[in-house]
């Protein structure tokens, strides 16, 4: 016992726990959206052509936060653009737009030779290097992206059920997926350090799509894929400690293991729930009749 | 002829259409549309594939705006929007209950819903006779079920005109007489329906006023005035017989009527005998 505990006697450790548990949750619940809207891929490409920001901005000795963002934010609007125009297939311009942006980043590193510790941290997340700024910048995304969903509930739930009816009822569904995009780009922007650019899109995916298989309920699966995203957090962080390995691939390996676990117990179940409702429609209804005759 | 066991007020216009064209890009789809809904109408539209049915629709949603003509509505008109069933994303994780709540985004901030909305919700189930299902996943309704929710969420604004985009499409003969049963109880009730439909015998003939539209509007009326060869050819491009069963027409593809009545993989039947 006092083994596990001990990693908490460093600083580093307590400050990259409380990022991992709070990036685990921040990206459990952007991540609903993400996968209910079929974006997986978006996230995927735009962890990636952040990593063209983060490059540009080490090399040029611009705040990395600043410059990084800024070519997330411009990232994920440009991805948004081409998706709802609808010119060319929206997985081609992902890839194109995010790919040529990473391939960027990595040309730049090998160029100017910068590549170290901050280099593989950012491709894979490191522990090292998270200090009380970190702490504070990942608690105030948190706080921000859960107030934009709070108060956002209702239109985002349309616009990702239904985006068509939601905007001929007035919602302003552009409007509401240009945040969405911004969100899921700030989101990464502050989980990168610990969950590298490389394995940000699965620590979006997998707690949400863990808490689908568990509930029917749309609330209940935002507040399920939360949890479940801060779980593996925690317990990839300690389990990247004892284990030392990067602070990424240990937390995506928990959130995997969760989601086979997940997905063994309630196969049998989820069956068992859904059989007898293969039969649609309804026996012993009237012959039709001709309609509207009362008030015509 | 037709009875009347109630006296309406006189119609009012919600929604009319004056010369109304619309086009994606540099392809018409509608052109020069002239159309007027009344309070208490159930219409229907036909027409093939890409005549402009859908456009239609959003026109007089609000959600299209014409490129040229105009189009005016009664002051503070209500419109409640049904989508095909067949664009719904049925394994998204929701309740029937939250479903109908969902087109409620205006006035309320919180995301749960206060007692009023919970009452309305609950009513608006009744009504439809799905009150016992408002926990169920949508998914795990029959179709005509799955039909009442959407129906039940267009009813939370209290609409004077419910819009359908092809309320039958891929469902089964049951569940179509349940949805024209219901479309009728709730023009019965004082709802105006427009309904789009490919299905011209087995819900355009029940209608009591069509709207054949290619583009253009071709026709309208009574089916037993529309649904003629002439009209449908028209609108189709294709010819048609149509016979009266019952005192309703009743269209058949002008193919087989001509006498050309195939049956296939005979020659499969001749090589095996």
């Amino acid at each position: 016992m006092s083994e596990l505990l001990r990693p908490l006697e460093f600083e580093f450790f307590r400050n990259g726990l409380i990022v991992a548990t709070f990036a685990g949750a921040l990206c459990g619940l952007v991540g609903v959206y993400v996968v209910l809207k079929g974006m997986s891929y978006i996230g995927h490409g735009l962890s990636h052509a952040i990593f063209g920001g983060f490059a540009a901005s080490s090399l040029l000795g611009i705040n990395i936060v600043l410059g990084a963002g800024v070519w997330g934010l411009a990232s994920a609007l440009m991805i948004n653009a081409v998706t709802r125009r609808r010119l060319i297939g929206a997985d081609a311009a992902i890839g194109v737009i995010t790919t040529a942006s990473f391939a960027l980043g990595l040309a730049m590193f090998a160029i100017f030779g910068r590549a170290g510790r901050s280099f593989d941290a950012a491709l894979f997340g490191s522990i090292l290097g998270v200090g009380t700024e970190d702490v504070l910048a990942i608690i105030a995304v948190t706080l921000l992206v859960v107030t934009v969903v709070f108060f956002g509930y209702r239109k985002l739930l349309f616009t990702t059920f239904d985006p068509d009816v939601a905007q001929a009822s007035g919602v302003k569904t552009a409007r509401v997926d240009a945040m969405l995009m911004a969100v899921l780009a700030l989101s990464i922007l502050a989980t990168m350090q610990v969950l590298g650019v490389t394995l940000v899109a699965a620590t979006l995916v997998i707690p949400a799509t863990v808490a689908r298989m568990l509930t029917n309920s749309f609330s209940r699966m935002l507040f399920s894929a939360t949890g479940i995203g801060a779980f593996t957090g925690f317990v990839g962080m300690n389990l990247s400690y004892h284990l030392d390995v990067q602070s990424g691939p240990a937390i995506v390996l928990v959130g995997a293991g969760l989601f086979v676990l997940v997905f063994t117990a309630t196969g049998i179940q989820g069956r068992r729930r859904t059989a007898g409702f293969d039969h649609h429609g309804s026996a012993a209804l009237p012959q039709p009749r001709r309609l509207g005759r009362t008030t015509a | 002829m037709r009875s009347s066991n109630r006296v309406l007020p006189a119609s009012e216009v919600l929604v009319s259409l004056e010369q109304v064209t619309c086009a994606y890009g540099s392809t018409p789809v509608l052109v020069d549309v002239d159309l007027a809904i009344t309070a208490h109408q159930f219409t229907g539209v036909v027409g093939p594939s890409g005549s402009g049915k859908s456009t239609l629709l959003k026109v007089l949603l609000g959600a299209i705006r014409p490129v040229s003509g105009s189009v005016e509505r009664s002051n503070g008109l209500r419109v409640g929007y049904v989508p095909q069933v067949e664009a719904v994303d049925w394994s998204f994780p929701i309740t029937v209950a939250q479903c109908v709540l969902m087109a409620r985004t205006h006035g309320r901030v919180l995301p749960w819903p206060n007692r009023a909305e919970q009452r309305e919700v609950a009513e608006v189930l009744g009504r439809l006779g799905i009150d016992q299902l408002a926990d169920r996943h949508i998914r795990d309704l029959s179709g005509g079920q799955q039909q009442r929710v959407f129906i039940a969420r267009a009813l939370l604004g209290r609409p004077q005109l419910l819009l359908m985009d092809e309320p039958t499409s891929g469902v089964d003969v049951a569940t179509r007489h349940e949805v024209l049963h219901l479309l009728d109880d709730l023009h019965h009730d004082g709802l105006a329906v427009l309904l789009t439909t490919h299905d011209l015998n087995g819900m355009a003939a029940h209608l009591p006023h069509l709207v054949c539209l290619n583009t253009r509007i071709i026709g309208h009326g009574a089916p037993r005035d529309v649904l003629t060869a002439d009209v449908l050819e028209r609108t189709y491009g294709a010819r048609m017989e149509i016979l009266e069963h019952a005192g309703m027409p009743v269209v058949l593809d002008g193919y087989e009527s001509a006498g050309n009545i195939v049956t296939l993989g005979r020659r499969f039947d001749r090589v095996t005998a």
